[in-house]
């Protein structure tokens, strides 16, 4: 069963002049077919430019495409009165944690959304407690947000997505102003969410480390998919990786600088474990 | 030496509810023409003390010396220790804010009273030090990719001709290639130049691959001042300090619990690969 649909869609971006002429047009997507199945861990690569965040924002219907068409959870996102749902249906959480926290409490900064939707008040808390219990930040309901660090700041957002009981996220760098810790609590919430309430997670990453564990990679170039498949063989493509601007996460770099000594190494290795098991192979 | 900071201590909002002893008791020489690392998690104290370094903000109490002067000394030019300490602010590129890209970069110097001339010339320079094509320079810095933008923003502050510079996450946010043209081009500088680098990074293996020397700050205190090849393999004591060594090291480490004979100061890949192959070739 597929939650995301994306039926062929082109998206431009179109430039004008000072007297409204059009000046240029961009195709910043250009023609892009794929679909998300419910509770699958999708992670989306790319350089910076090559239409990644385009993308995410037509998942949540923050763009409409050009042409073909965006289906979320079966509704066309170009449909008005579905904009609602699918907002609800489809959370999104963005890479500043300070531009996505309005309240002066944890808690209240939660209960936010499901309170604009018109929830109960005994539910909102309900949700709000569980919301928080799963990102593992329940101990600071009562903090105020601007004391916590980036990562506790960028878990509440996903806390504030939570509560809106979401099927899917699509998360658009989450973790590129965080620190090594913050960025791993991020990630750890994420896959916890996906495994244990069947979450549908889409990430967009610079990290490679962090596409490792997704059971799906694309990677994008130029508004078009370049490539698209399990972690293992896109990183067993490395000149492909390397002229999409991308990079090798640390043991499949080695790996493939050891292949091209003549070293007999297998094509896309990602664990340490792994690493070293081939490794004893040749040794 | 350059910089010397004795035993320099710093609070924030001093003497109210609020205070917090950011910076303690912390004495450090850095050395002309050295290219530093400087690590740390959040909030251990390593923007608060790049600050401290260019007279950005005044400890409360010790001393620091810039070639050999006190800058709290009586006359000292605060102005020129400003141009001479380069300070890359994270996410540089919030502070463009010029017509044309050469316009932004000739901003600093023309401030510090350089002739006009003399202001082209730099802006000509550090331009082509940080991979700006001259087709470019007459363009809005506002078209550019977020990899250039940045690197508009840091030529602004060679142009000010440093004599130390210092990054704070300078390739925070950059996709890979972003990230690697960036710090290759600090790098050529400081080879070039022989200026000062002081990089703050949370990429491990980028400090692992660029800076010879690391300074690992913990709890307002430099907790750990060596080369970074020996900091790195003492993968138990980073972790004390709630940070991870380069993964290259956790492979070496294994490798050796598993009884190959390999030097554990080993922490790029090159380094690896060089090692593993010594290894490989011998046994055959």
């Amino acid at each position: 069963m597929d939650i995301i649909n994306v039926d062929d869609i082109t998206y431009e971006y179109i430039r004008r002049d000072d007297d409204g002429n059009v000046d240029s047009i961009e195709m910043a997507l250009n023609k892009i077919k794929f679909n998300v199945r419910k509770g699958e861990f999708l992670c989306i690569l790319g350089a910076n430019g090559s239409g990644k965040s385009t993308l995410a924002k037509h998942i949540n219907a923050i763009l409409y495409p050009s042409e073909g068409t965006v289906w979320v959870d079966g509704m066309d996102t170009k449909i008005d009165k579905n904009l609602l749902n699918i907002r609800q249906t489809a959370g999104m959480v963005f890479q500043n944690p300070d531009n996505q926290i309005i309240g002066t409490i944890v808690e209240e900064d939660v209960g936010f959304g499901p309170e604009n939707i018109g929830i109960p008040t005994d539910e909102i808390w309900t949700r709000v407690e569980e919301s928080l219990n799963t990102v593992g930040m329940l101990d600071y309901r009562k903090h105020s947000p601007n004391k916590l660090s980036g990562g506790q700041k960028q878990r509440v957002a996903i806390a504030g997505i939570m509560a809106m009981k979401p099927k899917c996220i699509v998360l658009d760098e989450p973790t590129a102003m965080l620190d090594p810790n913050g960025r791993k609590d991020v990630l750890r919430t994420l896959k916890e969410l996906n495994k244990r309430e069947g979450v549908t997670i889409i990430l967009i990453t610079h990290h490679m480390d962090e596409a490792i564990d997704a059971e799906h990679i694309i990677v994008m170039e130029k508004g078009n998919i370049v490539m698209n498949g399990k972690p293992k063989d896109i990183f067993s493509r490395p000149e492909e990786i390397k002229k999409y601007r991308l990079d090798l996460p640390q043991v499949t770099e080695l790996a493939y600088e050891l292949q091209q000594e003549g070293i007999d190494m297998p094509n896309g290795i990602l664990t340490i474990d792994d690493f070293i098991e081939e490794l004893s192979k040749v040794v | 030496m350059q910089i010397i900071l004795d035993k320099v201590n710093y609070l924030y909002s001093s003497g109210t509810a609020y205070e917090k002893h950011a910076i303690k008791d912390t004495s450090v020489v850095i050395n002309k023409g050295e290219f530093i690392g400087l690590i740390g998690h959040t909030g251990s104290g390593k923007s608060t003390l790049i600050q401290l370094m260019n007279g950005l903000i005044k400890p409360t109490n010790g001393n620091i010396y810039f070639n050999g002067e006190d800058i709290y000394g009586q006359g000292y030019n605060m102005k020129e220790l400003r141009s001479k300490v380069g300070l890359v602010f994270q996410y540089p590129e919030h502070q463009l804010f010029e017509t044309t890209i050469f316009k932004d970069v000739i901003f600093g110097p023309n401030n510090l009273g350089v002739s006009k001339v003399e202001c082209e010339l730099r802006a000509y320079k550090a331009l082509a030090a940080v991979g700006i094509d001259e087709s470019l320079f007459e363009a809005s810095p506002f078209e550019l990719s977020g990899g250039q933008k940045r690197r508009v923003a840091i030529a602004g502050v060679l142009a000010m001709e440093p004599e130390v510079l210092i990054l704070d996450e300078p390739t925070a946010g950059l996709d890979p290639q972003g990230r690697d043209d960036i710090l290759e081009q600090i790098n050529t500088l400081h080879k070039e130049s022989g200026i000062t680098i002081i990089l703050i990074s949370h990429r491990m293996e980028d400090i692992a691959r660029f800076a010879k020397r690391v300074l690992v700050m913990n709890k307002g205190k430099i907790e750990v001042d060596g080369l970074t090849k020996d900091v790195y393999s003492n993968t138990g004591q980073l972790e004390k300090m709630e940070l991870d060594a380069p993964l290259i090291t956790y492979i070496i480490k294994k490798l050796k619990e598993m009884g190959y004979d390999m030097p554990s100061d080993i922490i790029t890949i090159e380094e690896a690969k060089r090692e593993i192959l010594k290894i490989i070739r011998s046994r055959k």
